[in-house]
């Protein structure tokens, strides 16, 4: 089990956001690093951009070609996190799609990931089912491959759960990240049903961009996780978006803690 | 090693939201796939509203012209809707059907799936919604309006490079917003498991027929069979009954676009490295970071980055070769066919004509290739038009 990830749900309700390396740039992208951990940021998701991001809706699309029109790639990400981490020890978790770290070589980029200091990997279009080439090695490397459960997953959660490291990844509704007005999804049952396979700590995403919803999400679980709305503002103020995402991750960590 | 696997091809690479559902629908498949009275009402369908069996028509001109090979055509340009696709579209709504499901998307390229699927659904009174790149609802105008026709809602999709690919990317979305009442009508072998397998078998019928027919005419099998691939499901349904027949040449002809050398090309295996993408382990048009390319080819059907599994361990066993047409080749046998035996073939399918045009003189007049003619041309002729430099306007 990865340390700091398990001390990041060790201090009440995590706190943990989403942003796109590279967009607008990745001196941006280190500097929103560092000021979401000083605002409270628990664990920070770093988005790998891919070219064609299926599980996202508009918003982290978006994010993804304008990082790529910038020419990111993988390597420059890593070695962006390696000077980052030279700063601070909040928990790194990359969040990409499979044929991203495929392409790189599933060793490779393991390896590298550990070397740089990161903690885990979300894989959105590798299920339970496909996991085994990647999590075999991301073991090797304690690199968390942290597995996802949705409302249509029923009878699964209970494999899911039991196999999970790092946290586990509840999502909140059906369809594509983005901001949903309601989320109706009985949430405190998924987590349950995970808690009872295996004492993990549980975080909810997609759809979450009020303190309000981040903090019936997170008292139903150990944490809300927030992608589209901070990304929102990424695209909104591009170079000068690094004190709107620091006040934005404060509020909502200080409405989570309450 | 996980479900649904070619070799090393293959796979569920896929949102943990859609995993039920294509359980569910492996579940129902395999209870339905021998069921008598459900193939039954499917045969059925074929033969009396798709107008099979299609043609396995002699090209007795191209034949004297080319003065190789005797040539055979497979007419599924003859079908209801212009196209191969409807065989697929047929069973799977079928399928969606006995499943329970109201309300059927699919997504389109060429535009052929696409009426394929807003037809079945008119005639099955299901709700349909087509996603189509942009880009594709311009070059195929005239196949948007016929959806709209047929009841479908149609949505332009402008993600990505506006084309096939994205139009597969967003149809992915929309299912995982809505499963319960949806049955996503993939249109070719691609995609997670169990699509590659389930729209290979309702293809299959396709070269189930050649044999028959090539039997009846012949008394023997073809030497080579050839079917443009973009996907791949002409090609895998016009291959199937044969690849244990070692002796017949399966060639599968991808679109090179403006050639291989360059960047504007969509051929998958000719191009492409080994990856995961939409649901599946194949070969892909990526660049060293595993970035999509943005490919390109003349034919909306062909414009895509990957290619079926199933086709990728044929490749890689050696069983299939995969040739790559240029648009110029491509355009050339569009015209050749029209001229010669006065059927104007789809685009996509000109790409197996252009091919076969160079092969067919290497070999004996003793030798039988057949070509599956996959679709129809009428939908290209503007397109062709001003290709060549004609401006006409649909």
């Amino acid at each position: 089990m990865n340390n700091r990830i398990q001390q990041a749900f060790a201090n009440g309700k995590a706190f943990i956001p989403f942003i796109t390396c590279g967009d607008p740039s990745l001196e941006v992208t280190e500097a929103l690093i560092c000021a979401m951990a000083e605002a409270g940021a628990d664990v920070i998701e770093l988005g790998i951009p891919f070219s064609d991001p299926t599980a996202e809706g508009p918003v982290i699309q978006e994010a993804n070609i304008r990082a790529l029109s910038n020419g990111i790639t993988t390597d420059d990400i890593f070695a962006m996190v390696a000077k980052v981490r030279q700063k601070t020890t909040v928990p790194l978790v990359f969040m990409t799609y499979a044929n991203v770290v495929y392409s790189y070589g599933v060793t490779r980029f393991m390896k590298k990931s550990r070397e740089v200091g990161m903690d885990g990997l979300i894989l959105p279009d590798v299920p339970f089912e496909e996991k085994e080439e990647f999590a075999a090695v991301a073991e090797d490397f304690d690199i968390a491959l942290i597995s996802l459960i949705a409302p249509t997953s029923k009878d699964r959660i209970r494999k899911i759960a039991r196999e999970a490291k790092g946290f586990v990844y509840c999502v909140s509704s059906l369809g594509v990240t983005g901001t949903r007005e309601q989320i109706t999804t009985d949430v405190a049952s998924m987590v349950e049903l995970v808690k009872k396979e295996q004492d993990i700590p549980c975080a909810v995403g997609f759809g979450i961009s009020t303190p309000q919803q981040a903090k019936a999400m997170a008292d139903a679980s150990d944490g809300a996780i927030v992608g589209s709305a901070i990304v929102k503002l990424c695209g909104k103020y591009g170079k000068d978006c690094v004190p709107y995402v620091a006040a934005f991750v404060k509020e909502m960590k200080e409405s989570i803690s309450a | 090693m996980s479900n649904g696997r070619f070799g090393q091809h293959g796979g569920q690479y896929i949102p943990e939201t859609l995993m039920n559902a294509v359980i569910e629908l492996e579940e129902a498949y395999n209870k339905y796939k021998d069921d008598p009275s459900f193939n039954q009402e499917l045969q059925e369908l074929l033969n009396e509203y798709a107008g099979r069996p299609s043609r396995l028509y002699y090209a007795k001109h191209m034949t004297e012209d080319l003065g190789g090979a005797k040539v055979y055509l497979k007419r599924e340009d003859l079908n209801h809707t212009g196209s191969h696709k409807i065989n697929n579209v047929i069973g799977q709504c079928l399928l969606a059907k006995k499943m329970g499901k109201t309300r059927v998307i699919a997504e389109t390229g060429a535009g052929q799936h696409g009426v394929a699927t807003a037809t079945v659904a008119a005639l099955m009174g299901m709700d349909c919604e087509i996603f189509m790149g942009a880009v594709d609802c311009e070059r195929q105008a005239l196949n948007v309006y016929r959806m709209k026709l047929l009841g479908a809602k149609v949505h332009p999709v402008t993600s990505g490079t506006a084309t096939l690919k994205d139009a597969v990317s967003e149809t992915m979305r929309e299912w995982t917003n809505r499963i319960d009442d949806t049955h996503y009508v993939l249109g070719s072998v691609m995609g997670p498991h169990p699509f590659p397998t389930i729209v290979r078998d309702f293809q299959a019928v396709i070269s189930k027929e050649i044999k028959e027919e090539l039997l009846e005419k012949e008394g023997r099998l073809p030497d080579a069979v050839l079917a443009c691939v973009g996907g791949g499901s002409n090609a895998i349904g016009a291959f199937y009954h044969f690849i244990n027949d070692k002796g017949v040449r399966l060639i599968g002809c991808e679109a090179a676009g403006r050639g291989i050398d360059t960047k504007e090309t969509a051929a998958t295996i000719n191009t492409g490295s080994l990856g995961i993408f939409h649901g599946m382990k194949s070969y892909f048009c990526q660049d060293e970071y595993g970035q999509i390319a943005p490919v390109y080819s003349i034919s909306a059907g062909l414009d895509y980055p990957g290619i079926g599994p199933e086709h990728a361990m044929l490749h890689d066993q050696g069983r299939a070769e995969y040739v790559a047409v240029t648009d110029e080749e491509a355009v050339d046998a569009f015209e050749y066919l029209s001229r010669i035996e006065g059927i104007i073939p789809a685009i996509e399918s000109s790409h197996a004509v252009a091919y076969a045009k160079k092969l067919i003189p290497t070999m004996n007049k003793d030798q039988i290739v057949v070509i599956n003619i996959s679709g129809r041309g009428d939908k290209d002729v503007a397109a062709i038009a001003r290709y060549r430099g004609e401006d006409l306007h649909e």
